[in-house]
């Protein structure tokens, strides 16, 4: 099968979802034909759909957010995209307290079928106003779904499901996830959302890893089998809705987890897994372990940038702490 | 709409307020409300403009609104009470009301929120629906926010069929529009974004009916937006409880002879209307309002366990 990667997947899923429905339209700044967008996810999109339906809007993070609210209520299914994923802080209100909660104020008349996309991540020396990763500051707002694809496959099979979805859907891409390559089928398919995906099976250990730190974990994994330990990687793809089967199923087989996610330890993810684990699995679990970015902002510096996110030496270390 | 239909709309908006808040001093209603008394004529005007597939975004202040674009009355006052059978089944409330079905997107208590939301219903309008258009009703207060600059300048940039109508009652909660702005018109700052501005006297239906139906017409002919600026004032304290003690009584007593409702009265009389005719409508209204709280207080109220329904659309 041939391989792409994941801008090239993610740029797919949105050609064939706007073939497929004309109501799907595109907005954020600088996604046109000029720019092509910030990381060219946007590529040649405006040349095939016009600049009716890929529209490249003034920098206005909050009515970017909140026009795509607007045009999803009334029909259309709107694709937002805001530049850098830090810049979500000037669309909060219309993502939190509108996308987010038109249906359940408005008693179930209406619907929201947007997708806000954004990529997040640190490692590119972007400094701290481009390099945060917020996926859990959606996660507490109850209304929104939350997806971090760590792979190409997943990247474009979960854009068509988001964009399939009626709930307000964001898709947090990691800029260091957009280069990594994969095999993608050419039909059509989706990625359901809520489906965790087991991205190695192994016994000893189970890794629950999101968006880069998949791949990272996977690189760790493949390191410690030569030392004779087995690691199950287990990607939930899906942080709201979480897949709390899969995740509770591989962490009962091992008894072992290892949480990792780059976004900083405080209010991360992992406390919400961890919470999900020990509801339902405590009696068969001897050890959970949380690995997460560094409570700070994300430095310029490549030194200390490189030092506050998680990476493959640290996964293999904190794996040793648990099983050995 | 004939304007005998906006008195009566007008009545209904006045009449609906004048029992809720008698509802509400008695503790019967739970919450906070803003009364839309004394600006009745910005709404109907508005909307006497509009037919029922356009679609309007709404603010906290937004029971005229609602009545104006053609709500039941009935389910209105459910939602008021928090009763199962309001517009949203209890989970809305006052600043919440959304009727789907007369394109009102909802009352909105972020003030400012729904000017970026107007604009996508534009761009909703632009591309699947070009016979209709969106009206945005916000206030004076609401003006200030990013929103309305971000907003008005995205539907000018795109030529959105949206009219964006700044209902300036003076005062956003006790901050009087001069302590916050440097300019008299709000219509001013359409210049700002390459669009027609107009000021109209708010209080008078007639007067905004026109302004906003020229508005309409440029919008449905494809070309683009408005600003219209309704000067108005509102006859109660911003909510609840409060006196607006910060409003001058001069000023509170000029603009109450100018009652939005009782001058139109006057000129439907002048023009020939007999009275008898208008004491009619007035009491057909006196029954609608009464039915409404019936209805309200005869239904159901919400199980706790709805709290968790209606968050997410399950496939
Ligand atoms: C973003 C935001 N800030 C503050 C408030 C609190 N608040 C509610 S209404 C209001 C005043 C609004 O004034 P204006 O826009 O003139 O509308 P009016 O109440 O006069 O109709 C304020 C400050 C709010 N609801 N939302
Ligand atoms: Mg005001």
């Amino acid at each position: 099968m041939r391989e792409i990667t994941v801008v090239e997947a993610l740029n797919e899923a949105l050609r064939e979802e706007m073939r497929r429905d004309e109501n799907v339209v595109l907005l954020g700044e600088d996604i046109g034909k000029y720019w092509q967008g910030a990381f060219k996810v946007t590529k040649g999109l405006e040349e095939e759909f016009g600049p009716e339906r890929v529209r490249d809007t003034p920098i206005s993070e909050n009515a970017i957010a909140g026009c795509a609210v607007g045009a999803a209520m009334t029909g259309l299914r709107p694709v937002a995209e805001i530049m850098f994923g830090d810049l979500v802080a000037l669309a909060m209100d219309q993502i939190c307290n509108q996308a987010a909660k038109l249906r359940y104020m408005s008693g179930g008349q209406v619907s929201v079928p947007m997708v806000l996309r954004t990529p997040f991540g640190a490692g590119g020396s972007y400094a701290s106003h481009h390099s945060q990763s917020l996926e859990a500051w959606f996660v507490h707002v109850p209304g929104l779904k939350v997806v971090q694809p760590s792979n190409a496959y997943d990247a474009k099979g979960l854009l068509k499901a988001s964009i399939r979805d009626d709930n307000p859907v964001v898709f947090c891409e990691h800029k260091f996830v957009y280069g990594l390559k994969g095999t993608v089928p050419e039909e059509d398919y989706v990625v359901p959302l809520g489906k965790a995906h087991v991205a190695r099976e192994g016994e000893d250990i189970t890794i629950i890893a999101t968006s880069l730190m998949v791949d990272r974990a996977l690189k760790a994994a493949a390191a410690l089998e030569e030392e004779g330990i087995s690691c199950e990687v287990v990607d939930p793809r899906t942080v709201r809705p979480l897949d709390e089967e899969e995740l509770c199923a591989s962490a009962r087989k091992t008894g072992k987890v290892l949480i990792v996610h780059e976004a900083c330890d405080t209010g991360g993810i992992s406390g919400e897994i961890t919470k999900t684990l020990v509801r339902r699995v405590f009696y068969y679990l001897d050890a959970i372990k949380i690995l997460a970015g560094k409570d700070a902002p994300i430095p310029f510096a490549p030194v200390m940038e490189k030092w506050v996110a998680p990476d493959e030496e640290r996964i293999k270390k904190a794996v040793k702490e648990i099983v050995l | 709409m004939e304007d005998i239909e906006m008195y009566k709309k007008m009545l209904e908006i006045r009449k609906f307020e004048e029992k809720v808040y008698d509802l509400f001093t008695q503790n019967l209603i739970p919450g906070t409300m803003h009364l839309y008394m004394g600006e009745e004529a910005v709404a109907v005007g508005v909307c006497a403009a509009l037919t029922p597939n356009d679609f309007i975004t709404s603010t906290h202040r937004g029971h005229g609104h609602c009545i104006a674009k053609g709500a039941s009355l009935k389910k209105m006052m459910a939602e008021i009470f928090g009763k199962k059978t309001g517009y949203c089944k209890g989970k809305g409330g006052s600043m919440h009301i959304t009727d789907k079905n007369i394109g009102m997107l909802g009352a909105n208590a972020v003030v400012g929120g729904a000017i970026p939301i107007a604009v996508g219903a534009g761009l909703s309008c632009k591309l699947k629906y070009p016979e209709r258009v969106t009206v945005c009703f916000f206030g004076d207060g609401a003006s200030n926010q990013g929103t309305f600059h971000e907003g008005i300048n995205m539907a000018s940039v795109w030529d959105l069929p949206v009219i964006f109508v700044c209902e300036n009652n003076l005062y956003a909660m006790g901050t009087r529009q001069s302590l916050v702005m440097n300019i008299e018109d709000i219509s001013e700052r359409a210049a700002g974004y390459g669009i027609p501005g107009a000021t109209v006297d708010g209080n008078d239906v007639m007067a905004v009916y026109q302004e906003a139906q020229r508005a309409v017409t440029r919008a449905r002919n494809g070309d683009g937006p408005t600003l219209i600026e309704c000067k108005t004032y509102r006859h109660k304290g911003h909510s609840r409880f409060d006196p607006a003690k910060y409003r001058p009584q001069e000023e509170v007593a000029e603009w109450m002879a100018r009652d939005p409702i009782e001058s139109f009265r006057y000129k439907l009389l002048d023009k020939g209307i007999p009275e008898e005719f208008l004491h009619k409508i007035e009491s057909t209204v006196e029954t609608e309002i009464e039915e409404a709280v019936e209805f309200a207080e005869e239904s159901p109220l919400p199980e706790p366990e709805d709290a968790l329904k209606d968050v997410w659309v399950v496939e």
